[in-house]
């Protein structure tokens, strides 16, 4: 039983994708209960989590390859947070595509799943099937929508995300071939014996599991999917791709490079790569972002130049006294804001281009005379994504920087701190379209109340940790204390 | 609690402005006349409880986020230097409303962002925590972009984008100096710092020097960096360039003070000659700048370069006469210029021009205005018993033994601020009358002869009772040279 009670949150989220399709099976008159089954199942996964997080008895299950501690119940929380806010800014969308509801829902919450088993995950294999269990109602989802493009989105992810599972298979074979099991803490244990004769073949696998997981945090090199694909997905799986599959590789990343690579002639290696990395996503990410006039494409480009910012923690590990925990907190507090921002930011697009029909920077002309709130909202959560206060994205930032600073990478963080005034200037251009720019159309836009209600709850949270951080700060310290004995 | 009612006392005023109802939009300032004229009355109630030598005072402090390596705290004090600056900044605020009451267009929002670029700057005078001084320093770039691109002339958005675009250039370096200087010391606290001074940071202390000295000397501004100055005043509405020049110029000056010189005082004497020959510098370049103006605003602007050339010599110098003088020549400096623009602007709202060759003879036909622009003119070249006069011979007679061939040149710069000032007045003031003026009327409203007779009696105020002053700067700049140890 106590097998079950670690994976309840899961089994909550997948039970819930069983009960919107039987529902919609009996009782199709009734279709407007989906989304709200689907968030009963969110809120009882957040529950379950709630209650690991108050007994706090973590511990492992299925011998060793799953785990429930601070870490993932951090991750747990994102995740059904994010999941939540994307099924109620679904809900104006579905009905309005009007074709097979209960499974949107249905696999929107079985991606969920997987990217809640990816959080607790501690073995090769079990984390191999959490990311395809994630990813492949996220391929279909990509598709989802009834043009051209959003099913070339959705075949391009495809393909792309097999290559980047075929790479992540190779590293994971090497590091099997090399440790002779696939539980990270026997391969920690094998790397520290034997590692430092083999270091050659650990730096490749290394070098496969990031090309692997670089796919799904969109880093360069391997971003190439990543504007086409948003722009071309459905909005509110695009928000979801942006967040929740970013946030859960970054996860996986950190549990398998800290935990399992954690060795220090190692992690020397691997941090320069994802310095390398981190430099190259932000500064490209965001002068290709500057030219952009879709802002679906901009946010794309946007969000390449984010998980560089994130990836500043990953490389940060060399920190004395805090090796991996002062990195890994920074990346938990960046992930955290950034879910809520980047959700913002994507739910406003898609009230907006939902009543104007069009993803046109040109369109949002004169928006504050057309929706207030809806252009302030929108303008907190860019001014958050710019790392300006009083918004969680600054606090995030600063975070991140101060493990950067620590860990000796101080040009990393110039290289940083110069790509954050880059990136103020493409998101404050939308702000100041929005609110200095003349409007063709100064008809009223109406918007949803439910997706007023998801971009309330966002917008919300970008503001309340703007202003009072600590309590977001010392839940990702907790977390990151997992890694504190590498 | 006082310091922090003060600072946010604009801003609360500039919401309600900003909530009035639309019908009730033309009360929106007597809202912010009544913010600016409770946050002078509290200001000069500080002015008046101070105790002189005291140190840092009235402090307000809580703990912000506290991560373990590093601690922000929310903390407010001001200091014999920042006080005087703080009654300046709430003073030329109500003379920026007054000049304001005949603004018709959008007036709520118009008050509003003047009342938040007040907060900001009371804010960076009393921040003692480097990254809230940081954060008020960044929050006086939103008003100030909307006030110049919406309420502007000429080339409004262009200037705008100008400004913003130099200050947020300039403010990239300091935030990494910040970073480096606060993540390597572990606190943000600029009381701390500047007591203990910083032995070593993660940058060459040199560079953290540098970069800071970069971000200021933009607002300061310094020759070459000071092209946007022309640009923005030039283009900006007239209570704008009041507290552009009255107020936002010395935050430059006093963050080179508090920072540069108190906590990096070894630097501060490599390089304080520099200083002296980049002011010397200014002084001259501006001076011989202003000659060749056409327009009356961009012509007090390149003065204005030139007068704070003087702030920089005098900092240079590192003594307390020299620094006393320039603190005291950034106040006369905040009211004299402060007062050139409520005239020049009162001027243009009746002639609708600032071309130079297009006025003349206005004593005949506006006898008050003109006789007020004589007077600002007057004080500017610094008369005796007029405020100038006091701060330009204390900043001589200080930097005379340091560098005699920096104040030979600004004595010569002085010289010649005499030369166009009066050349101005000639063609302005005197001459022939031009008959398009006849009917442009006087200065004729109360609010009008408030602002004016304000300002001029706190110029003649603070150049026959200088100690009223002094003796608060005194103890407090004492205590800065003594840490530079001349």
């Amino acid at each position: 039983m106590r097998e079950l009670d670690v994976v309840g949150p899961q089994l909550a989220v997948l039970l819930a994708a069983g009960a919107v399709l039987a529902w919609d099976a009996l009782a199709p008159p009734r279709r407007a209960a989906l989304p709200w089954i689907a968030l009963a199942g969110l809120a009882g996964a957040a529950a379950w989590t709630t209650a690991w997080a108050v007994r706090g008895d973590f511990g492992e299950a299925f011998e060793g390859t799953f785990s429930i501690d601070a870490f993932s119940v951090f991750f747990q929380y994102v995740f059904a947070g994010v999941t939540a806010i994307v099924v109620i800014a679904s809900i104006d969308w579905v009905e309005r595509e009007g074709r097979r509801q209960s499974e949107y829902y249905a696999l929107v919450l079985t991606a969920a799943a997987g990217l809640m088993f990816l959080a607790g995950a501690r073995d090769l294999i079990t984390i191999f099937l959490a990311l395809e269990l994630s990813s492949i109602p996220q391929y279909a989802l990509a598709g989802w929508g009834k043009d051209r493009r959003s099913g070339e989105a959705g075949v391009k992810y495809l393909l792309l995300g097999a290559i980047a599972s075929a790479l992540l298979l190779y590293g994971m074979a090497l590091l099997y071939g090399f440790s002779g099991s696939t539980l990270l803490t026997d391969i920690a244990a094998a790397v520290a014996e034997r590692g430092a004769d083999n270091r050659s073949l650990l730096a490749a696998a290394s070098v496969l599991l990031i090309a692997g997981f670089g796919f799904k945090m969109a880093v360069v090199p391997f971003q190439m999917w990543v504007p086409d694909v948003y722009q071309g997905a459905p909005t509110p799986v695009a928000a979801f791709l942006s967040v929740g599959s970013k946030a859960a590789a970054f996860a996986v990343v950190m549990r398998l490079f800290f935990e399992g690579l954690g060795e220090e002639f190692l992690s020397d290696d691997w941090a320069m790569i994802f310095a390398v990395v981190a430099a190259v996503s932000m500064t490209l990410g965001n002068v290709l972002a500057l030219v952009q006039r879709d802002i679906k494409r901009m946010l794309g480009y946007s969000s390449i130049a984010q998980a560089g910012n994130f990836m500043i923690g990953l490389a940060a590990v060399a920190v004395a006294g805090e090796r991996f925990v002062a990195g890994a907190s920074g990346v938990l507090l960046f992930v955290a804001a950034y879910a809520f921002t980047n959700l913002g930011a994507f739910i406003a697009v898609i009230a907006i281009s939902r009543r104007t029909g069009s993803d046109e920077i040109a369109s949002y002309a004169g928006l504050w005379r057309r929706a207030p709130l809806l252009a302030l909202a929108l303008a907190f959560c860019l001014v958050s994504l710019a790392g300006i206060p009083p918004t969680a994205g600054f606090w995030a930032k600063l975070y991140v920087f101060n493990a950067g600073v620590r860990a000796d990478l101080v040009w990393l963080v110039i290289v940083g701190v110069l790509n954050s005034v880059v990136s103020a200037y493409y998101y404050l251009a939308v702000v100041r379209r929005m609110f200095l720019g003349e409007a063709e159309d100064e008809r009223r836009l109406p918007v949803a109340p439910t997706v007023a209600l998801a971009l309330g709850v966002a917008t919300l949270g970008v503001l309340v940790f703007g202003i009072v951080p600590m309590p977001l700060v010392a839940a990702a310290r907790e977390a990151a204390a997992v890694f504190a004995g590498g | 609690m006082e310091l922090t009612v003060l600072v946010f006392l604009p801003a609360f005023a500039g919401l309600l402005a900003l909530l009035l109802p639309a019908d009730r939009a033309r009360y929106a300032r007597w809202v912010a006349l009544a913010g600016a004229l409770a946050a002078l009355g509290l200001s000069l109630a500080l002015f008046f409880r101070f105790e002189n030598g005291g140190g840092f005072q009235f402090a307000d402090r809580a703990s912000w986020i506290d991560a373990g390596a590093f601690e922000v705290q929310y903390f407010l004090a001001v200091d014999g230097l920042s006080l005087p600056l703080v009654v300046l900044t709430t003073f030329l605020t109500v003379a920026a409303v007054l000049v304001s009451f005949s603004i018709e267009h959008r007036q709520r929002a118009y008050f509003a962002c003047l009342m938040v670029l007040s907060t900001s700057v009371l804010g960076v005078f009393t921040a003692m925590d480097f990254l809230l001084f940081f954060l008020f320093w960044e929050l006086e770039l939103f008003p100030m972009y909307l006030l110049i691109s919406v309420w502007g002339s000429g080339r409004r958005e262009y200037s705008a984008m100008k400004f913003v675009l130099y200050t947020v250039a300039g403010s990239a370096f300091m935030l990494v100096a910040i970073l480096a200087l606060a993540l390597g010391a572990g606190t943000f606290d600029m009381a701390v710092l500047g007591q203990s001074g910083v032995e070593s940071a993660v940058l060459p202390l040199r560079w953290v020097f540098l970069f800071l000295f970069i971000g200021f000397a933009v607002k300061l501004p310094i020759v070459p960096l000071h092209t946007w100055l022309p640009d923005a005043h030039g283009d900006a509405p007239t209570a704008v360039s009041v507290m552009l020049a009255g107020v936002l110029l010395k935050m430059g000056g006093y963050a080179i003070i508090r920072t540069c010189v108190t906590i990096l005082p070894g630097e501060a004497r490599d390089y304080g000659v520099w200083f002296a020959a980049i002011g010397a510098a200014s002084v001259l370049y501006g001076a011989f700048v202003t000659f060749r103006q056409t327009d009356v605003k961009r012509l007090i602007a390149y003065s204005s370069v030139s007068h704070m050339g003087l702030v920089l010599l005098g900092i240079g110098a590192l003594g307390t006469t020299a620094m006393v003088g320039a603190a005291y020549q950034m106040l006369a400096h905040g009211l004299i210029t402060g007062l050139l623009f409520v005239v020049v602007g009162l001027m243009y709202e009746r002639t609708h021009t600032r071309e130079i060759s297009r006025l003349g003879g206005l004593a005949r036909q506006m006898p008050l205005l003109a006789a007020g622009l004589a007077f600002a003119g007057f004080a500017s070249v610094g008369l005796p018993a007029l405020a100038g006069f006091v701060a330009e011979v204390t900043i001589f007679l200080g930097a005379f033994q340091a560098y005699e061939w920096a104040v030979i040149m600004a004595i010569f710069g002085v010289v010649l601020s005499a030369g166009y000032i009066l050349w101005t007045l000639q063609r302005v003031v005197f001459g022939p009358v031009r008959p398009e003026w006849a009917g442009a009327g006087d200065q004729r409203h109360w609010w009008e002869h408030a602002s004016v007779a304000g300002l001029a009696a706190l110029v003649i105020l603070l150049g026959v009772y200088p100690d009223l002053i002094m003796d608060m700067l005194d103890p407090a700049i004492g205590a800065v040279s003594a840490r530079v140890g001349s």
